[in-house]
C-alpha cells in the first residue's frame, strides 16, 4: 500500500520538524554541556605555559581526598534535609490557610508570595541586615529580652542555619502557589461529602486532601531538591561560603573553583558529581514516589 | 423516627431572596421529591436540611429535634451528590466505609456492613476498583452504597441521576425506589425532571422562584394543579394554558357556559383530553406534528394561541390541515389570570 506508507512517512517528518527547535535548544544548552563537561573533567588544568593534558580519572582521585569537597557535600545535605521538608510543610500550611474564605485573604496571599517576587540580591541584603551583630533586627529583638549580641553569620556554628532560615522564608511562598492552585482544583462536593460522612478536619486532610495533593507534593519536592543544590547568589552576598567553608554549598564550591581559582577541570569534575547526585535523587523520587501518587 | 419538618424557612444571599416561607413536613419512611426548574431553590432547600447551608431564618427539625444549628455530621443523615463526590484516590470499598472509619465504627462491624451493602447493590466484584475504572451507573451505586452503609434513616439525594443516560436513569430510578421501601428510609429527592418525580415520589413539592407552588401526591399535582405553573410543569406534553378569547370560548360555549367574567381567568386543558371533532369546537390549523410511536403530538394554532394535543397511534393529519377541537367540561381547569391560582369554579354570577 504505497499511499499509506507515504502518509506515515510524512507524518514522521512533520513530527520531527515540529520538535526540531526544541531538540536543538535542549541539545545545545543541556546535552552538549553535560557531555563536554564530562570530557573536560578528564583533563588537567591548562595554563599559559602548560597546555591541558589527558589525565584520566586523576581529578576524581583528588576529589576523594579533598576535605573541602566532603565539607561542602555534608553542608549541602544538611541544607537540603532542612530546607526541603520545612519549606514544603510551611507552604502547604499557608495554602490551606488562605484557601478558606477569610477577610483580607488577598492581602495575606500577597504577603505570603512577596518573598518569591523580590530579587534574590535584595533578599540577601535584607537578611544581611537582620543578622548584623549589635544593631541587626534579630540582635535588637534579643536585646529587648536581655540577650547578648551574636555574630550570626560569622560563627561557623550558626552561619549555615542562618542561610537555611532565609531560604525557607523565600521558598515557601513560591511552593504555596502550587499548593493553592491544586487545592482550588479539588471539588467542593468532596469536602461536603466529607462533612456529611462525619470526617473531622484532620481526618479529612489526612485521608482526602493530602493524598489528592500528592502530584503537587511530588512536583514541589523535585523542585525543592534541585533548588537546594543550586544556591549560589545568596552565598555570594551573605557569607561567601565562610567562615572556613562552614556555609559553603556544592554549587558555590564549583563556582569558586571555576571562576576564582580558574581550575576549570576540577570544577568540571565537581559538576559531574553534582549532576550524578541530582540524577539519582530524581530517579528515586519518580520511581518510588510516583507509584503512590494518584493522578486525577 | 425521622420525620423532617421545615418551619418558615427563609434564605437569602445578599439581596437575592432564594427561599421564601418554606413550610413542609416529610413523614417517616416517605419519599418526598423537591421538583422545580433550574435555580428555583430546591437544591438549596436540600442543603439546608443537610446542614451544608444555614437558613437566614426558620427552623429545621429532624426526628422531632431542632437541628438548625447542628453541623451535618450531627444530623444523622446521609447524602448522595449530583456528581457522586466519590474520593478518586480511594477504591470502592474504602469509599463506602469512609464515613464508618471516620466515626470509628468497629472494624468487624465495618466489614460486615460493607459486605451487606456491596451485595445489596451488586458491587461485590468491584470493591478493589478506583472510581475512574467504573461506569457512570456503577459510580452512582457506590455513592448510594456510601449513604446506605451509614444506616441512618434519612437520605438526601441531590439530582442523583442527572449524569446518567436515559435507559440507565430509568433502571436506577426503580432501584432507588425499591431500596427506599425495603430499607424504610425517609428520603428527600431533588430533581428537575417531572417524569422522575411522578414515578418515584410518595409526595411532590413543586417549587418556583423559592416559593412552594404545590405540595401533594403525584395524582394531586396532575389532576388538581394548584396553579397554572403546576399545570404546565407536570405532564408531558405540558397543559395548554389558554386565554379565553372568542374562538376558545366558542369551543367551550357549546359545553359549558362561561360568560364575561368579573375576574380575568385562564383555561387549562391537558393535551390528552383534547379531541378532534367533525363539526363542533375551536377551528385550528395544524402547525407541526411529532410522531412518538405510541402517540402523536399535534401542535395547532388558533389566532394567537398555540394548542397542543396528543392522539393515540399515528394521526391522519398533516401540516396545514384545518381541524376542529373540543374538550369535555370536566377537563377544564380554571386559573386566576393575575396570580395563577386555581379557581374551583368561576364566581357564581358569571356561570349560568
Amino acid at each position: 500500500m504505497k499511499p499509506k506508507f507515504q502518509l506515515r512517512y510524512w507524518n514522521h517528518v512533520n513530527g520531527w520538524l515540529l520538535v526540531l527547535p526544541a531538540v536543538f535548544m535542549i541539545s545545545l544548552f543541556t546535552h552538549y554541556p553535560i557531555v563536554s563537561n564530562m570530557f573536560h573533567s578528564l583533563f588537567s588544568m591548562g595554563t599559559a605555559t602548560r597546555p591541558t593534558t589527558f589525565i584520566g580519572l586523576e581529578n576524581y582521585i583528588y576529589l576523594m581526598d579533598d576535605d573541602i569537597f566532603w565539607k561542602v557535600l555534608s553542608n549541602n545535605l544538611i541544607y537540603s534535609m532542612c530546607t526541603v521538608p520545612i519549606s514544603i510543610a510551611i507552604a502547604l500550611g499557608m495554602a490551606l490557610l488562605i484557601n478558606r474564605n477569610i477577610k483580607g485573604r488577598s492581602l495575606v496571599r500577597m504577603s505570603f508570595f512577596t518573598p518569591t517576587v523580590l530579587p534574590m540580591i535584595a533578599v540577601a541584603n535584607i537578611w544581611l541586615f537582620f543578622y548584623t551583630p549589635e544593631y541587626g533586627l534579630f540582635d535588637q529583638v534579643f536585646a529587648v529580652f536581655g540577650g547578648d549580641s551574636h555574630n550570626w553569620l560569622g560563627n561557623p556554628k550558626t552561619s549555615l542555619f542562618c542561610l537555611i532560615v532565609m531560604v525557607i522564608w523565600k521558598e515557601s511562598g513560591f511552593f504555596m502557589v502550587f499548593y493553592l492552585a491544586a487545592l482550588q482544583q479539588l471539588s467542593p462536593e468532596l469536602k461536603e461529602a466529607g462533612l456529611v460522612e462525619g470526617s473531622g478536619k484532620w481526618y479529612y486532610f489526612r485521608r482526602v486532601t493530602f493524598p489528592l495533593l500528592m502530584p503537587t507534593t511530588l512536583f514541589v519536592t523535585v523542585n525543592a531538591v534541585v533548588n537546594s543544590f543550586k544556591l549560589v547568589d545568596h552565598l555570594i552576598i551573605m557569607t561567601k561560603g565562610g567562615p572556613d567553608n562552614a556555609s559553603s554549598l556544592l554549587l558555590y564550591y564549583i563556582y569558586e573553583n571555576a571562576f576564582s581559582f580558574w581550575d576549570t577541570s576540577y570544577a568540571a569534575t565537581l559538576t559531574v558529581i553534582l549532576v550524578f547526585i541530582l540524577a539519582i535523587i530524581t530517579i528515586i523520587q519518580f520511581a518510588v514516589v510516583e507509584k503512590r501518587v494518584h493522578y486525577q | 423516627m425521622s420525620t423532617i419538618i421545615l418551619k418558615n424557612i427563609y434564605k437569602s444571599w445578599g439581596t437575592t431572596q432564594v427561599l421564601t416561607k418554606i413550610n413542609f413536613k416529610c413523614e417517616n419512611g416517605e419519599l418526598l421529591v423537591l421538583l422545580g426548574p433550574s435555580g428555583c431553590g430546591k437544591s438549596t432547600t436540600l442543603r439546608l436540611i443537610a446542614g451544608l447551608e444555614t437558613p437566614t431564618s426558620g427552623i429545621v427539625e429532624i426526628g422531632g429535634k431542632d437541628v438548625s444549628n447542628l453541623p451535618p455530621v450531627k444530623r444523622n443523615i446521609s447524602m448522595v451528590f449530583q456528581n457522586y463526590a466519590l474520593f478518586p484516590h480511594l477504591n470502592v470499598a474504602e469509599n463506602i466505609i469512609f464515613g464508618l472509619k471516620a466515626r470509628k465504627v468497629p472494624k468487624k462491624e465495618q466489614k460486615k456492613r460493607l459486605e451487606d451493602t456491596a451485595a445489596l447493590l451488586g458491587l461485590s466484584d468491584l470493591l478493589k476498583r478506583k472510581p475512574a475504572q467504573l461506569s457512570g451507573g456503577q459510580r452512582q451505586r457506590v455513592a448510594l452504597g456510601r449513604s446506605i452503609v451509614a444506616q441512618v434513616s434519612v437520605c438526601l439525594m441531590d439530582e442523583p441521576l442527572s449524569n446518567l443516560d436515559a435507559k440507565l436513569r430509568q433502571e436506577m430510578r426503580q432501584e432507588i425506589r425499591s431500596l427506599q421501601q425495603r430499607l424504610k428510609m425517609t428520603m428527600i429527592y431533588v430533581t428537575h425532571d417531572q417524569v422522575e418525580a411522578m414515578t418515584i415520589a410518595d409526595r411532590i413539592i413543586l417549587i418556583k422562584n423559592g416559593v412552594i407552588e404545590q405540595h401533594g401526591t403525584p395524582e394531586d399535582l396532575y389532576n388538581q394543579p394548584a396553579t397554572a405553573f403546576t399545570g404546565s410543569f407536570i405532564g408531558n406534553p405540558p397543559m395548554n394554558i389558554l386565554t379565553p378569547d372568542s374562538p376558545v370560548m366558542a369551543a367551550c360555549s357549546s359545553l359549558l357556559s362561561i360568560k364575561e367574567a368579573t375576574t380575568p381567568y385562564l383555561l387549562g386543558v391537558r393535551p390528552e383530553n383534547i379531541r378532534i371533532s367533525e363539526d363542533s369546537g375551536i377551528k385550528v390549523m395544524v402547525e407541526a406534528i411529532e410522531y412518538l410511536g405510541a402517540d402523536t403530538l399535534i401542535v395547532c394554532r388558533s389566532a394567537k394561541q398555540i394548542i397542543t394535543l396528543t392522539v393515540k397511534g399515528k394521526a391522519g393529519v398533516s401540516t396545514g390541515d384545518h381541524l376542529r377541537l373540543n374538550w369535555k367540561p370536566e377537563h377544564i381547569h380554571l386559573f386566576d389570570a393575575k396570580d395563577g391560582r386555581r379557581m374551583e369554579a368561576l364566581p357564581k354570577d358569571i356561570t349560568s
